[in-house]
Order: structure tokens, then C-alpha cells, then sequence
């Protein structure tokens, strides 16, 4: 028997955008609970990797119409205007509403909040403390959390799938990590905020849990990916392991230079202008690939890489604003930025793609809402500007919170009985998959062909074949996922089978990320056509919707919402 | 890529479904230069045994999930270099927490403890959002600064000589984490809190053996916590003696 809990609304992830989904909705109503399902403990989320800040606008010289322009026009004009709007405005309540929840940001002198600059950002509207910015803001989300008893954690808990009834969502169904048995957890409204999934690729700033479980829950329960093709590559990670050298470097005044010793990104037109380091993802990646491909990288037992230079900001200065990245440069770069510049290559970071929502986090199935890195609600468009993403977890989740209590108020609990079935059914499923013997692909040898296949067709530079090469790819691995062999029978804790099912997760998505790419005939933001080297707005401005089929996925589209900001070309 | 030595991996096995006490198992590992004893582990997990279980995600020292005792010595796995072990190196659980399996341990205590010294803001009256931010001058910010900086990564608690014989010692995290909020410029629980700190499992425990500070993967010194939170802990309750109660902390 499946064991079941019931709440008012279900909350999957405890990153940041879970926890403030979670506070919201305790907040809105003295009378209801909520269920904080997650995969790992809240503080472990990947909120806890953000380095560099989070943008509000707090300047007397700065405004909602300039962080608006500067997002419409960092998602290179693929970001929903109403969205934008509704974004800039919320920011500055939610970062000042984490400062009350004891968040240690950054200070000026005279004890106002500090902003540093950042790529993209016409005006220092960033708010941090010091590099460790998702660090502070998750683990200041989750201690305030603690004083909501009715926040109800359930910790490891691996949430494998949405259960449905009569169109509308129920609740979910988790395996228990440690117990190995499955747990209902029954709401009358459902939020994801299970975070990005960058594990599908090889060479990528995000951790091991970040392997896109939401997006395939709602995928598969008919909900549609959108604008999946766009995966932001960060210019600056650590070769070898991909860790993250933050932005925020170049926000407080770092070089990229190549072999010659050469600001490249000033030398060069790489259509950054003056803006140089602090250009924005998609155009400094294009151009750091452009370097490598004219000779002018530093080849390394990586493969090849540039220098990220703070040498001339000071020992004092990195110290003070950069501590992180001074620590993770020495122990994963094994270099001292206060002497020497870090080794530094374009990183797979983040997806603006994601669950099909509306600006109220609503997607199209009753019940359901997605907020965070897993949701798109078409903030960031084709390309993420740094710092925006924290904000969104927080404006999002907060939305979420909100609208999912409103509609668990007029939603009835269902039939519990035909849920319960679902359940479980799923039960069954996972023991079978459990420690399963029959066939002989091993799961890490499926990861790696995916990861490789996914970076051949869908890197920093795409292009027709490469990308239906990849297509077919994901399709094979896919087939061959039937013939995985298990070796872990164990119920309690059994990494392995939660390995094999984030891995079916992220064939799920990766697959969608390949035809949703390949379906896109133009360049746009991060998705970069050799074969299609220019935006056409006036065939290609619209969303991708990539919806689960037996047959394959099936690609549509859907308008982009456009208002004050009428598309020109994106030049800085 | 770069050099590669094989090393042997005495690992810690646990799985409460088939044994009655840990037992180990051991692996031979092509580790290159610069890996990390994380790295070791997944090569394991990869291409040796599926089995073995243990947790970890960012690989950046951040996450605080990959803590494990290494060579006896409580470890951040994702951050130590595997060079500067022998040809050896034994992992094994955390010490002072049950094992759930093979390297994984029970964190729910820790979480319990956490939520008792109330680790948010507690006020009087609570700023409404309108009225913007707190003022914090820089060095009001440096006050708590370090006692923020804890990844819950438990080290400290398997370090900890008194944790080991007294299950119900706050522990040196939690109390880091709830006195980082009585230093707090925009906190008033003070006292609330150095109740909590004399009370069960108290901070008057500790005997002082700085173990937790010197394995503290992020310099936190909880260790300087503990020592102020006894000061404070006294100061308040003989104040308490003196005055009414219910003045500003
Ligand atoms: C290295 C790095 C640095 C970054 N720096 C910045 C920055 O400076 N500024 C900025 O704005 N953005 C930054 N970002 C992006 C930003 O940090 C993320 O987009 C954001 O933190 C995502 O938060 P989230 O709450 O959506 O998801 P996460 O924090 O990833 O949380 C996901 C949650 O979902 C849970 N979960 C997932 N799957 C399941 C499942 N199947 N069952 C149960 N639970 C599940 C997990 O346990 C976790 O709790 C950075 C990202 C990275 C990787
Ligand atoms: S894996 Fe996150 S701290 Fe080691």
C-alpha cells in the first residue's frame, strides 16, 4: 500500500523558487499547509551554486523601463512583455523581503544594499553578497521557512510522476529515497519547481540533481515544453570540471584575453560595443568559440581555453567582493587570480526553456503551476540575462504560491480512489526497474552518449545535420534505455535506481531539446545557426511548444506577447 | 589529460535490507592528478559497483552534501584533492550519525536541532516591505558574517568529542547558525535564543576542544560561536535575575 499524505498544495523543490512558493502560500492563509517534496534536503538545491547576484532595480538613476529594455533585449525580443513588465516591478519588493528574512547582502558604506554590475545590464542593479549570492539567499529562505510548522518538509523524496484524475492534477508520487517504498502526496493544486536540467550535456556548471525531472513530469502528462532549443553556455567555467567563475568577475572589472594577450571582445567586433566583458551570454560564448577557431586559444589536457584576467583588480578587492572564486580558482583551477589569470571556457549554465506556463505560472493542465528554472514563462526569451533568474525563483515562486493556494480553494480533492491506483501502478513500475538484470547498457555509458551527442548538435553553433544527427541519436539511446542493467536490489537508498530515473528524465528532455532546435530555421539568442546565421522576425518570432507524443515529439507554436518594445536588431 | 595512479579504496559498506554490521569492500582506482576523492567515488559508482551509495551534487564545496570521513579524518570529498592521500585511502560513513547505507548518514536530528535555536529574524514588529531595506553598515554585516557562511555539511558534528557522547548537544552548526542571528543588526531574539542555548543539550557541553573549527571546510569557527553564545548565554540570564524580563535583547 502506497502510503499517502494530504495537503492543500503540493510544492516539488526546495530551491529557491520552491521555498518562496512555499512561504507564499503558508502566508496567504492562516489555515492551510503545504507539502515541500524534494529529492534532496531544501539546502542542497542548486540554488546554493548562484555566485554573483540578483537584479532589482534600486538606483534613483536606474528604472523599471530600463531593466524591462535590457531583458526584452537580452532575450533577443523572444521574452513575453507582459511578463517583463510584471518581473522588473516585483523585483525590488522580493530581494527587499529576502533582506528582512535576514539575507546577508552586500552593503554601501552608509548601510544601503550594494549593486554591482553585470553582463547585459545597462546600470548596476544587481544585488549580491559577495559571491556566495544563492548560497545566502537558499539558506536564508530555508531557515525563514523553518518558522512555518505548516510547511510540512518531505525530505528525499524523488517525485516520479503527476497523478491525474478526471484533467485535473491530484498530487504526485514520490519514491522514498531512503525507504524505497512510494508515498502519495495528494494536493488540489501541484507546483514544480524542480530547477534546470544542464546535466544533459557534458561540460556544465550545474550539479548531479539538476537533471530536469519537472520538465519531464509535465511533459509526459501532456503539459508542452517551450522554447527548449535555448540553452544559455555561460562564458566562463573551469575546464575540466565546468565549475562556474561567475560574471560577476567581469562586473567588477576582469578581462577575457586570448593567447596574444589580447582583449579580444575591445580588439575585435564581436558586436559586444563597448559594453566588452559585460556584453551579454550568447554574443561572448559565440565569440570566445571564434577565438578558438582562429588559433587563438590555449590549448590545455581539456581542450582548448582563454584567460579570465582579475590580476589588476587587487588582492583587497577580490578578497572583499570575490572570495569564492579566488577559493574555487585555487582549488579547482589550481591557479591564485590575485597572481594569475584563470583558465576559463564556455560552460553549459542554464535553459530558458522549460514548462509551458502563463504569467500567472498556470500551465494547461488544471491544477498544475511550474515556477523557477524549470518553468518558462518566457522571461528570458532566447537568452537569460545574468542575475534575472534568482529574482524570477523569487517573483514566480512567489506567484505560485499565491495562484496555486487560489486554486486549490476552488478545487474538490477528487476521486482519491482511481488516484490511489495511479499510484499504485507506479509502485510496481519502479519495483521493476529496481536492481533489473535483463540487457547489458550500463547507465553511465548512456549518459555519456547522450552528453556527447547532445554537445555535437546542439553547442554554442548548430546546424541542420548535425542536429537531426543528434535527433536520431537521443532516439537510439532512448530504445536502448529498455535494455538497462541494474545491479542495485537494495530498497533503502538506492542511488542507482534514482540515477536510472533522472537518466530517463533527462533522454526525455534532451529529445526535446534536439527537435525543438532542429525545428527553429533561424539564429536567435543561444540558439546560433551556421546554416541560418541571422534572425527572421518575420517568420521565427514565436515560442517553440514541444508536446509528448507516442510517435515522437510534436512541435507548435505559440505567439510572442510583444508591447512597448517593437523588435530591432540587438546591437550593444 | 593528466597522470594516472592507481590507488586502493577501502570503502564502508552498509545495506541494513542484507547486513547486520558495516563490513568494507575494496577498489583499485585509476585516479588522474587532479581529481578530487569525489572523483574516485563516481569512478567507482560508474564502472565498478553500482551499488555503492552516498550523496553528492555541486562538486563546488557549496552543497555541503559529500561529507564523509576520509582516512579517519571528517572530509569534504568533493573538495579534497586525492593527491594529497597515499596509495590507500579508506572512506568510511561520518562518525556520531546513524548510517542509513554504505556512506549515507541521518541528517534529520541535525534539522531538528537547526529549527530549535530558530535560525530567522525575530522581531517585535516586523519592517513592512514598503518601507525598503534595513540599514546595515558594513561592519554590522562582518558581526555575523562568518557564522553565515555554514554549508551544513555536519563535519563539525562528526568531529565533535561531546556530540559523540551527548546525542542531545545542539552541536556546533546549529548553535554558528542561531547565535549568527543574535549578532544580527536587524535581529531581536536574542534572548529568546540564549534561553534555548542554556537549556537542553546546552552550549555549557562543549569542553572546548576546538575540533569542530579546525575540520570546518569554510572557516566558520563555530567553536568562537559556541564560546560567545556561553558568554552571551550568561550575561543575559544574570541580567535576567536583575531585571524584569522583556527588554530589548
Ligand atoms: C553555478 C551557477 C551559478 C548561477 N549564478 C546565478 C546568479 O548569479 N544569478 C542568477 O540570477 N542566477 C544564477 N544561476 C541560475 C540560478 O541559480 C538558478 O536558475 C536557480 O537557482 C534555480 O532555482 P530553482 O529553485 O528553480 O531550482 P533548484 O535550486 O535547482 O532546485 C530544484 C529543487 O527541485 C528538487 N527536485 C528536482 N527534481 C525533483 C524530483 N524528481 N523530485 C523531488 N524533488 C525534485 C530538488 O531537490 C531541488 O530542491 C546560477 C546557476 C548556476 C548553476
Ligand atoms: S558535492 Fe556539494 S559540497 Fe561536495
Amino acid at each position: 500500500m502506497v502510503e499517502t499524505h494530504r495537503h492543500d498544495v503540493v510544492i516539488v523543490g526546495g530551491g529557491a523558487a520552491g521555498l518562496r512558493a512555499a512561504i507564499a502560500a503558508v502566508e496567504a492563509d492562516p489555515n492551510i499547509t503545504v507539502a515541500l517534496v524534494s529529492k534532496v534536503y531544501p539546502m542542497r538545491s542548486h540554488t546554493v551554486s548562484a555566485e554573483g547576484g540578483a537584479a532589482a532595480v534600486t538606483r534613483e538613476d536606474d528604472s523599471f523601463e530600463m531593466h524591462g529594455y535590457d531583458t526584452v533585449k537580452g532575450s533577443d525580443f523572444l521574452g513575453d512583455q507582459d511578463v517583463i513588465e510584471y518581473f522588473v516591478e516585483q523585483a525590488p519588493k522580493e530581494l527587499t523581503l529576502l533582506e528582512h528574512w535576514g539575507c546577508p547582502w552586500s552593503r554601501n558604506e552608509d548601510g544601503s544594499v550594494a549593486t554591482r554590475a553585470f553582463g547585459g545590464m545597462s546600470i548596476k542593479r544587481t544585488w549580491y553578497a559577495a559571491d556566495k549570492v544563492g548560497f545566502h539567499m537558499l539558506h536564508a529562505l530555508f531557515q525563514h521557512s523553518m518558522r512555518f510548522d505548516r510547511i510540512v518538509r518531505y525530505d528525499e523524496q524523488f517525485v516520479t510522476r503527476l497523478l491525474i484524475d478526471d484533467g485535473q492534477v491530484r498530487g504526485v508520487v514520490a519514491l522514498d529515497i531512503r525507504q524505497g517504498t512510494m508515498r502519495a502526496f495528494l494536493g488540489r493544486s501541484v507546483i514544480l519547481c524542480t530547477g534546470g536540467g544542464g546535466k544533459i550535456f557534458p561540460f556544465t556548471t550545474n550539479g548531479n540533481i539538476k537533471t530536469g525531472d519537472g520538465m519531464a513530469l509535465a511533459y509526459r502528462a501532456g503539459v508542452a515544453l517551450k522554447d527548449m532549443e535555448f540553452v544559455q553556455y555561460h562564458p566562463t567555467g573551469l575546464p575540466g570540471t565546468g565549475i562556474l567563475i561567475t560574471e560577476a568577475t567581469r562586473g567588477e572589472g576582469a578581462y577575457l584575453k586570448n593567447k596574444d594577450g589580447e582583449r579580444f571582445l575591445v580588439t575585435r567586433d564581436y558586436g559586444v560595443g563597448s559594453k566588452a566583458e559585460l556584453g551579454p551570454r550568447d554574443l561572448i560564448s559565440r565569440a570566445m568559440v571564434q577565438e578558438f577557431e582562429a588559433g587563438r586559444g590555449f590549448s590545455g589536457s581539456y581542450g582548448e581555453y582563454l584567460h579570465l584576467d582579475l590580476t589588476h583588480l587587487g588582492e583587497e578587492k577580490i578578497n572583499q567582493r570575490l572570495p569564492m572564486v579566488r577559493e574555487l580558482a585555487k582549488v579547482y583551477g589550481g591557479v591564485d587570480p590575485v597572481y594569475e589569470p584563470i583558465p576559463v571556457r564556455p560552460v553549459v549554465h542554464y535553459m530558458m526553456g522549460g514548462v509551458d506556463t502563463d504569467i500567472d505560472t498556470a500551465t494547461q493542465l488544471p491544477g498544475l503551476y511550474a515556477a523557477g528554472e524549470t518553468a518558462c514563462v518566457s522571461l528570458n526569451g532566447a537568452n537569460r540575462l545574468g542575475s534575472n533568474s534568482l529574482t524570477e525563483c523569487l517573483v514566480f515562486g512567489a506567484r505560485s504560491g499565491e495562484q496555486a493556494l487560489q486554486f486549490s480553494k476552488g478545487a474538490d480533492d477528487g476521486n482519491e480512489r482511481a488516484v490511489r491506483a495511479q499510484a499504485e501502478e507506479e509502485q510496481a513500475r519502479i519495483d521493476q526497474l529496481r536492481g533489473k538484470v535483463k540487457g547489458g547498457e550500463k547507465l553511465a555509458r548512456l549518459r555519456v552518449d547522450m552528453n556527447k551527442t547532445l554537445e555535437s548538435g546542439c553547442g554554442v553553433y548548430r546546424q541542420e545535420d548535425s542536429m537531426q544527427q543528434t535527433v536520431r541519436d537521443i532516439a537510439q539511446i532512448k530504445g536502448r534505455f529498455a535494455d538497462l542493467a541494474l545491479e542495485d536490489k537494495s530498497k533503502v537508498f538506492n542511488t542507482e535506481l534514482v540515477s536510472a530515473l533522472e537518466l530517463h528524465n533527462m533522454l526525455e528532455i534532451a529529445e526535446v531539446v534536439a527537435n525543438s532546435a532542429a525545428s527553429r530555421k533561424e539564429s536567435r539568442g543561444a540558439h546560433t545557426r551556421r546554416d541560418a546565421p541571422t534572425r527572421d522576425d518575420q517568420n521565427c518570432l514565436y515560442h517553440t511548444l514541444c508536446f509528448f507524443d507516442p510517435a515522437g515529439p510534436r512541435i507548435e507554436k505559440k505567439d510572442v506577447t510583444l508591447g512597448t518594445w517593437v523588435p530591432e536588431e540587438r546591437k550593444y | 589529460m593528466s597522470d594516472v595512479q592507481i590507488k586502493k579504496f577501502v570503502v564502508t559498506r552498509f545495506d541494513p535490507d542484507k547486513d547486520e554490521v558495516p563490513r568494507t569492500d575494496t577498489f583499485e582506482v585509476p585516479c588522474q592528478s587532479d581529481w578530487m576523492v569525489l572523483d574516485a567515488l563516481n569512478f567507482i559508482k560508474d564502472q565498478l559497483d553500482g551499488s555503492l551509495s552516498y550523496r553528492w551534487s555541486c562538486r563546488m564545496a557549496v552543497c555541503g552534501s559529500c561529507g564523509m570521513n576520509v582516512d579517519g579524518a571528517p572530509t569534504l570529498t568533493c573538495k579534497s584533492p586525492l593527491s594529497s592521500y597515499g596509495d590507500t585511502v579508506e572512506v568510511t560513513p561520518l562518525s556520531n550519525f546513524p548510517v542509513i547505507r554504505d556512506l549515507v548518514v541521518e541528517l534529520d536530528g541535525f534539522m531538528e536541532k537547526l529549527k530549535a535555536v530558530k535560525p530567522w529574524i525575530i522581531r517585535a514588529k516586523e519592517k513592512a516591505v514598503e518601507e525598503g531595506p534595513y540599514r546595515q553598515s558594513p561592519e554590522e554585516l562582518e558581526d555575523f558574517k562568518q557564522f553565515s557562511l555554514c554549508i551544513n555539511c555536519m563535519l563539525c558534528y562528526a568531529a565533535c568529542p561531546v556530540v559523540g557522547n551527548e546525542p542531545d548537544f545542539i552541536g556546533p552548526a546549529a548553535i554558528a547558525l542561531g547565535y549568527r542571528y543574535n549578532l544580527d543588526s536587524r535581529d531581536e531574539g536574542a534572548s529568546e535564543r540564549n534561553a534555548i542555548f542554556r537549556g537542553e543539550g546546552s552550549v555549557y557541553s562543549c569542553s572546548f576542544a576546538n575540533e569542530c573549527s579546525e575540520v570546518c571546510p569554510e572557516n566558520v569557527d563555530p567553536a568562537a560561536a559556541i564560546n560567545q553564545a556561553k558568554l552571551s548565554g550568561l550575561v543575559d540570564w544574570a541580567a535576567s535575575l536583575v531585571l524584569p524580563r522583556g527588554g530589548k535583547d
